[in-house]
């Protein structure tokens, strides 16, 4: 046992000793996972605020100017055209300049004055569905107040919104890219360099000293979870201090928790390293095989619930979709292992069958 | 002039029809992405997971519950009596919203104060929680109209319409940009290899004694790829079309001119990272880093770029696809024409002329 320990701490050294002398190490380290960070975390909003809106007021009088205002005053709108007719809001919709518009007839007042119901036309935009049904909700709880202010009865909704009271997409999104960022550079590093030795040769070389294959590959990964954790170290303050995504849980568990997913993508590097022959199709197979279904099938950005059975069954095999529960249930529930077991078990039978797959082939290339 | 660079495609053309993995990325691979995460794409709010605690027990508090489940977009997971169930439903995730109706709900609905309905969000994603409070608001405005009074100003009735998209499926907006995605990364990897991999194998310096101008040599290179990453982009939006029900409400002309100029600024930024690398290696690298991540994040396929910070919203100006996917969506969505899109138009062609005219000098000086 003492001496496994030594001769894993000999490889460690050395691994560790070769990581630092390559010269592009520290940038692709330290610099490039800020950086990544800094632009994913501000371009990845889904927030819709300020939804351009035209309106056309057939009616001008003071009541259809008072349903206005409560359009105008609203932090949901931006005014961007007041026009004379209905057909002038077409074009607005058509070059994209409005994604609302609202058109209230002629009559209104005179409608109201009756206590008859004043129809109202509302016409949204839909090629962005999102930003439609979204810009569409708004203008639909701003008619509803103008109704209760008319007529104070019927069934009011008190929402009631946990988690992230300002619905700000960024606490949502930033913990997702953390998780992107830490599987990239695990993966793709540890894949990288294990395709470089074999390119190189000296992962024969390995095969002369008496270590055991799974002794060369622990040698060979810790590094690169060090590695990991670092990663992890550089981009928290960022995370905690310059998006300001509440961290609601205990910061010990979110570091804990990152392991059982780092076991799972240093798996699929040593995985992806023993079936490529050069570092080329390494980088491919990584990024089109590994990396894109995480993005897309980990319900980073897009919901599971959406997609088709057979899609949503395939997601159970993406490491990210557990680990992305996990960090947005750290960060915004404040969740502990209470609830996250399920995913933590999970990550750590993936990991275990990746890494069990993987080790099969390594060992079985290198005898 | 005309006959070198027809010499050069044919040869090139040849090249090409040998190399089958090239062939098979090019050809293949926008299709099967295209198949894949097709499906997988959509911010539709569909089967949000609702629990109802019902602490009024009435016909008029089943009604209310109903007309949830009815409305098609809320599964019921959960169904009680007793509050303190919800904070745990929400933390574990296995509820998104929980709809809370308290008593006295059905005695309230008669008088003059308004019933009032509680619904608890996991504000955690903060664009599926913004709909379902809009879906919400609607359907309470459905359930219980506000009762007209005597002497009471007649309440506002929207007349929502959407258009281009009228049920607002958030496919036709997405696979656009997905098509836009996947020829992106294609086209330039295709290429970046091209002018490398002679370089590589030493053949570049041989084309330096033929009579062969840079240009010659430029556009001969990129025609043969030309005319495949068209072929595939024709595949790739009649899929669209006909798996993703992406309409085609604009000129196919249109279409077809907007798409090449978007390709042929895929060709030369791969031409001219092809003639800035050394190796295949490098160039590679490049074009996966250059292409993948800024198309996903700044071209406005996934994230709204009017979102982002003035900054990030300056950078986007240089990824090409942002361009493409302003003329795209008019196009198919909208059914504009040039003077809606046509600076996007204008952006494509600078784009293309610019790496061109980069790559042409890059290699007038290696020649």
């Amino acid at each position: 046992m003492r001496q496994t320990l030594r001769t894993l701490g000999r490889i460690l050294v050395k691994e560790l000793l070769q990581l630092r002398r390559d010269p592009k190490i520290l940038p692709i380290l330290f610099v490039a996972p800020v950086f990544q960070l800094l632009i994913l975390g501000y371009a990845a909003t889904t927030d819709i605020r300020r939804v351009e809106l035209a309106v056309a007021d057939l009616d001008r009088t003071p009541a259809s100017r008072r349903l206005l205002e409560r359009f105008t005053a609203s932090p949901s709108f931006r005014l961007v055209a007041t026009v004379d007719s209905q057909d002038q809001l077409g074009p607005l919709l058509d070059r994209g300049e409005a994604r609302l518009a609202l058109t209230i007839p002629a009559g209104f007042a005179a409608r109201q004055v009756e206590g008859l119901p004043t129809p109202v036309q509302l016409l949204a935009d839909g090629s962005d569905a999102a930003a439609g049904t979204i810009g569409l909700g708004y203008a639909l709880g701003t008619l509803q107040l103008a109704a209760q202010d008319a007529a104070p009865a019927g069934v009011e909704l008190r929402p009631k919104v946990l988690y992230n009271p300002e619905l700000v997409s960024r606490n949502f999104m930033v913990p997702g890219v953390l998780a992107m960022i830490i599987m990239v550079m695990t993966m793709i590093l540890t894949a990288m360099a294990l395709v470089r030795e074999r390119e190189l040769g000296t992962m024969e070389q390995l095969l002369v000293t008496p270590l055991t294959p799974g002794q060369i590959i622990l040698g060979k990964l810790l590094p690169y979870a060090l590695v990991g954790l670092v990663e992890i170290l550089t981009a928290l303050p960022i995370v905690l201090l310059y998006f300001r995504v509440p961290l609601r849980g205990s910061l010990l568990l979110l570091l804990v928790l990152c392991l059982p997913f780092m076991l799972c993508t240093l798996g699929l590097g040593l995985l992806v390293s023993t079936l490529s022959h050069t570092q080329q199709q390494a980088m491919m197979l990584a990024a089109f095989v590994f990396m894109l279904p995480q993005i897309y099938l980990s319900g980073f950005v897009f919901p599971i619930q959406n997609m088709p059975t057979p899609f949503q069954w395939a997601t159970y095999l993406v490491p990210l979709r557990y680990f992305v529960v996990i960090l947005r249930g750290v960060f915004l529930k404040g969740v502990g292992l209470d609830v996250l077991w399920p995913q933590v078990a999970a990550l750590l039978l993936l990991g275990t069958v990746i890494l069990a797959a993987a080790r099969a082939r390594f060992a079985r290339q290198l005898g | 002039m005309i006959r070198r660079t027809l010499a050069v495609a044919l040869k090139e053309f040849l090249q090409l029809r040998r190399d089958w993995r090239t062939l098979l990325a090019l050809l293949g691979m926008p299709v099967v992405l295209l198949l894949i995460y097709g499906f997988a794409l959509s911010f539709d709010v569909r089967h949000v997971r609702l629990a109802v605690v019902d602490l009024d027990g009435t016909r008029a508090a089943r009604e209310v519950e109903r007309a949830f489940l009815h409305s098609g977009y809320f599964d019921l997971v959960h169904r009680g009596t007793d509050l303190r169930a919800v904070d745990g439903l929400l933390d574990s995730g296995r509820a998104q919203a929980a709809l809370v109706i308290p008593a006295g709900h059905a005695a309230a609905a008669g008088t003059q104060r308004a019933a009032t309905l509680q619904l608890v969000l996991d504000g955690s994603d903060s664009q599926m929680a913004t709909t379902v409070l809009a879906y919400a608001r609607q359907i309470t405005a459905a359930v219980a109209p506000a009762p007209r009074q005597r002497g009471a100003a007649g309440p506002p009735v929207p007349r929502p319409l959407v258009w281009y998209n009228p049920d607002l499926a958030s496919s036709r907006f997405l696979v656009p940009g997905l098509v836009a995605f996947i020829l992106m990364v294609t086209t330039v990897i295709a290429t970046a290899l091209a002018v490398v991999r002679e370089k590589e194998r030493g053949t570049w310096e041989s084309l330096r004694a033929t009579p062969l101008q840079a240009l010659e040599l430029l556009v001969g290179k990129t025609l043969p790829y030309l005319v495949l990453s068209a072929a595939a982009a024709a595949g790739a939006l009649l899929l669209a079309h006909l798996l993703f029900q992406v309409p085609l409400r604009g000129s196919l002309l249109w279409l077809a001119l907007v798409t090449l100029l978007f390709l042929l600024g895929g060709l030369g930024w791969g031409v001219l990272l092809s003639t800035l690398a050394d190796t295949q290696q490098v160039a590679f690298q490049a074009a996966l880093f250059t292409t993948m991540l800024p198309t996903l994040l700044l071209s406005g396929f996934i994230f709204p770029i009017s979102s982002m910070p003035p900054l990030i919203q300056a950078i986007t100006h240089i990824v090409p696809a942002r361009y493409f996917l302003v003329a795209l969506r008019g196009i198919v969505l909208k059914g504009t024409g040039p003077e809606v899109w046509g600076a996007d138009m204008v952006g494509l062609a600078v784009f293309a002329a610019a790496v061109l005219a980069l790559a042409t000098v890059r290699t007038v000086r290696s020649l």
